[in-house]
């Protein structure tokens, strides 16, 4: 009865994909925010969840070989998510390898009170806001954000409903008008439309009001619709 | 609290946000229902939000990416010890 039962189960988990996929939401609206059914097939089957049960107390424990199977299912939502936020491969990179640093110091402090995987997603957006406010970028200026301009007041949005945007969008100019927003905006964007996390978590990791972080997502939206509808002739803006 | 019936296109736009974040079914909000334009708008936002759902698949790192975070974590093990 001692502890090495468990290997032949946690081999077998290095080499799966990650199984826990963002709270999406269902395509069908806007506002699915505060309304996901609880049956969304998110829990991960019970054997791959032990497995990796099973390594994290490896890991915990200083097991380096575990911490690399952890790596390993990981690694490609994690990468992901820094490559959405930063909108740039090399950054990514540095912000992965900085997340998984950053887990390897404190994998021993993870308690389980949350789902392993969105503890460490948690982690790693915390790494990327670090870097974000490090390079200048005001992450979240929310008092800006929150005051209408002159030309972003409310009724500016209103316009000719004709533009094209009712039919299929053109991928490659939606990646460019998104990695074009202000950070802010992106961030809440990436976090909510694209990571499919909840408003009230939104606010809870940007320490942002609820409100705020509805606002942002509306007037970063706004700014898509816009920069979707002006297709943008000017290619070569950085 | 405006009467949603007479509301101004203005109005209802600067509710939106909020509108919209609170998870109600904006389809059957009389303004939608009788305002074309931001019947439009709002289809518009829909069809955004819903294409940056497809966007970005997800993708792994580059192995190298591996190596190279050992080997930071070798460095940090060693600057810890001394
Ligand atoms: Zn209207």
């Amino acid at each position: 009865m001692q502890a090495h039962d468990s290997s032949p189960r946690a081999a077998t988990a290095s080499g799966n994909p990650p199984i826990e996929m963002p709270s999406r939401k269902t395509a069908a609206s806007l506002q699915t925010a505060d309304v996901e059914p609880a049956s969304t097939g998110e829990v991960a089957a019970p054997s791959v969840a032990g497995a990796e049960a099973d390594v994290l107390s490896r890991a915990q424990a200083g097991d380096h070989h575990a911490f690399a199977q952890l790596y390993s299912l990981h690694k490609r939502r994690i990468y992901s998510l820094c490559l959405r936020m930063v909108g740039n491969v090399a950054e990514a990179e540095d912000l992965t390898q900085e997340a998984f640093l950053q887990l390897h110091r404190k994998i021993a402090t993870f308690r389980g009170d949350s789902a392993f995987s969105t503890w460490l997603h948690r982690l790693a957006i915390n790494v990327v806001l670090m870097h974000l406010r490090k390079k200048g970028l005001s992450v979240i200026s929310l008092d800006e954000a929150m005051e209408p301009t002159p030309e972003e007041g409310p009724g500016r949005s209103f316009g000719a409903p004709d533009l094209s945007l009712t039919g299929s969008i053109d991928r490659l100019a939606l990646e460019r008008a998104i990695a074009e927003l202000p950070a802010g905006y992106r961030l809440i964007f990436v976090l909510h439309d694209i990571e499919g996390y909840e408003h009230n978590e939104i606010a809870a990791m940007l320490d942002c009001s609820i409100g705020n972080s509805k606002s942002q997502l509306h007037k970063a939206r706004l700014k898509l619709r816009d920069a979707m509808r002006t297709i943008p002739r000017r290619e070569g803006r950085r | 609290m405006q009467d949603p019936k007479n509301m101004t296109c203005e109005e209802f736009q600067a509710q939106m946000a909020e509108l919209i974040g609170s998870g109600e079914d904006l389809s059957v909000h009389p303004h939608v229902q009788t305002c074309t334009l931001c019947r439009a708008l709002l289809n518009e936002l829909e069809t955004i939000a819903e294409a940056a759902r497809q966007l970005f698949p997800v993708e792994d790192p580059p192995d190298t990416l591996w190596e190279k975070l050992e080997t930071a974590i070798k460095e940090e093990g060693n600057q810890t010890r001394s």
